[in-house]
């Protein structure tokens, strides 16, 4: 095998993972851009979304159908896990963080850190549910094998580079969520609204946009994306765990403020970048350096460059 | 039993523990201009904001067109005609002038209507016309203003409330405003006009009222107002 095949291959890897880093660092973007609160929860909301698609896997038995059936499993699983963490996130808005509004923004802050301990630990909790798919004997908090469902096979034949359906999955959900989401904030009247309560939300409330929620929608909306998330990063990773929010986390928050926050460009362009940058350093470095340096990555943005690659100019706030 | 379109008794707001407003009445008319003006703090646009429910008053009443509003949230009350334009004018920096006009626009279904009151803002600020795709956060203080007032237009507002105009804009186009609000009355609109240029302020309304400290000390015919000693000294910088 040549230097270049393994650099592309790890490129195609990169970029898959990158692009699921940035369906979560959307979640992250959209609510600081909406409402300044990084939520430390997202991505324990995220881990929880990846909980439910597990659960109703081994439900439901999807291992066994065919693979037609499949393709409606994972259909299943990411419409199932987008409801329920856009509804989770939703919860969260409505029950811990609204009634801060008027609040420090730190009171906010602690109180996602609080809501992230929370979910955290409904995952440990759920990891001990009585079900084939989670125990295999192992306690609630070992990490689980998400069954892969999906057939892993090189869709370029033979070759040493290898694009696996799994790949395929990756794009062919995340960039239409992705275009998707940029002409409903631009055309639609909920994504106006969205855009003038970032902007302003004492004027938006003046012309009549029901503030609070059309920041519960951005939760949702937020929270919906990181369920997407959730069932590929499974689908393609193949193990989950309670403390998965927290990698997924870190990498999404990076890949935001790098993209420069509250931007939704910004936030694709950094999870791609996060996710080349995490498989090069996994091929070229060690895995174990890899979290390092996307915490070193972090620190470096928020010192040199903290408005982010995109974020200067500040068009796009939501 | 009253025949006032606005309707304020007694009001009583505050933030937090700090009471702001310490019952405020005033009323205005169909038809009217009336001002209410004071000095920096004495809590003008707390009353406008108690007003249109976006603060909360803690006591007291506020009737529209006969009827309480008090605890109505903020699209309701401008669904009934009660539209406010803020003070420091607060355009959406980051939408074009179309963009913001559009917003004020937001809780309206009648699309020939919108089009219908759109062109008659391009025809009493016809510079909103030329600069329709502008980033507003990029226009002056006096364009962004004219803004302000087209936006709140398309809310199609009974009853105007304008927070300070005036505030930070070169007199040239502080007198284009305030004839442009004259026009606007003339035709029908009833304006409640907050300002701190209370020569200008009084000038236009038929009727003012003077707040202090969170209470109304001073009303009357404007030119009764212009005329008092007090209001001269304290108000007109004679
Ligand atoms: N959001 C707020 N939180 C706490 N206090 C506030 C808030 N807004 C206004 N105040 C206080 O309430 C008082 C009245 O403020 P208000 O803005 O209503 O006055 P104003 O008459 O409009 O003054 P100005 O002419 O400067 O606009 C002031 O003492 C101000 O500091
Ligand atoms: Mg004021």
């Amino acid at each position: 095998m040549l230097d270049f095949e393994v650099f592309t291959q790890q490129l195609i890897t990169g970029l898959s993972n990158g692009m699921i880093i940035a369906l979560i660092a959307i979640g992250y973007t959209m609510v600081y851009g909406i409402i300044e609160l990084i939520n430390f929860a997202h991505g324990d909301v995220f881990m929880l979304g990846a909980f439910l698609a597990l659960t109703l896997l081994g439900a439901l038995g999807m291992e066994a159908w065919g693979p037609s059936g499949q393709v409606f499993g994972v259909a299943l699983m990411l419409i199932g896990s987008a409801v329920f963490c856009g509804g989770l996130n939703w919860s969260l808005d409505r029950l811990a963080y609204r009634s801060l509004r008027k609040s420090s923004k730190l009171s906010l802050l602690v109180s996602a850190i609080g809501c992230s301990f929370v979910c955290m630990n409904l995952g440990l909790f759920w990891g001990g549910a009585p079900m084939e798919v989670f125990s295999n004997g192992n306690s609630a908090a070992a990490p689980k094998h998400f069954p892969a469902i999906i057939p892993q096979i090189n869709l370029l034949g033979d070759g040493f580079l290898r694009i696996t359906p799994a790949d395929l999955l990756v794009f062919t959900v995340t960039i239409p969520l992705m275009v998707g989401l940029t002409i409903m904030v631009k055309r639609t009247r909920l994504g106006r609204a969205m855009r003038a309560v970032a902007q302003d939300p004492t004027a938006a409330s003046l012309m009549g946009i029901p503030v609070d929620r059309v920041i519960g929608a951005t939760f949702f909306i937020g929270g919906a994306l990181g369920g997407f998330a959730s069932v590929i990063y499974s689908l393609y990773n193949n193990t989950i765990g309670f403390q998965m929010g927290t990698r997924a986390g870190l990498d999404a928050f990076t890949a935001a403020v790098l993209g420069g926050i509250g931007s939704l460009p910004g936030a694709v362009l950094g999870g791609l970048t996060i996710g080349c940058v995490r498989s090069m350093s996994d091929q070229y470095l060690e895995t174990r350096w890899t979290n390092t340096i996307v915490f070193c990555i972090l620190v470096l943005i928020l010192i040199f460059r903290p408005n982010g690659l995109l974020g200067k100019t500040r068009k796009e706030k939501v | 039993m009253s025949d006032f379109l606005l309707d304020v008794r007694n009001l009583h707001s505050s933030y937090g523990q700090i009471e702001v407003l310490g019952g405020v009445s005033l009323h205005v008319t169909e038809g009217e201009i009336v001002s209410l003006i004071g000095a920096n703090g004495a809590g003008k646009s707390t009353t406008l904001m108690s007003i249109s429910q976006v603060v909360q008053p803690r006591s007291g009443d506020v009737r529209f067109a006969g009827e309480s509003i008090l605890g109505l949230r903020p699209d309701e009350v401008i669904r009934r005609g009660l539209v406010q334009v803020p003070e420091g004018r607060r355009v959406f920096p980051r939408m074009t002038v179309l963009e913001n006009l559009m917003m004020g626009a937001y809780l309206r279904n009648d699309t020939a209507g919108v089009e219908h009151d759109l062109g008659k803002v391009y025809e009493l600020f016809s510079v909103l016309k030329e600069r329709g795709s502008q980033i507003a956060g990029t226009l002056s203080g006096g364009e962004q203003q004219m803004l302000a007032i087209g936006r709140a237009l398309l809310s199609k507002p009974r009853l105007l409330m304008m927070d300070e105009p005036s505030m930070g804009i070169a007199p040239i186009l502080v007198s284009r405003i305030f004839a442009a609000i004259r026009q606007l009355n003339s035709e029908g609109l009833t304006v409640l006009l907050v300002e701190q240029n209370a020569r200008a302020a009084l000038g236009l309304s038929a009727r003012g009222y003077v707040l202090e400290t969170g209470a109304i000390q001073f009303e009357g015919p404007s030119s009764e107002l212009l005329s008092d000693p007090r209001i001269q000294s304290a108000y007109l910088g004679d």
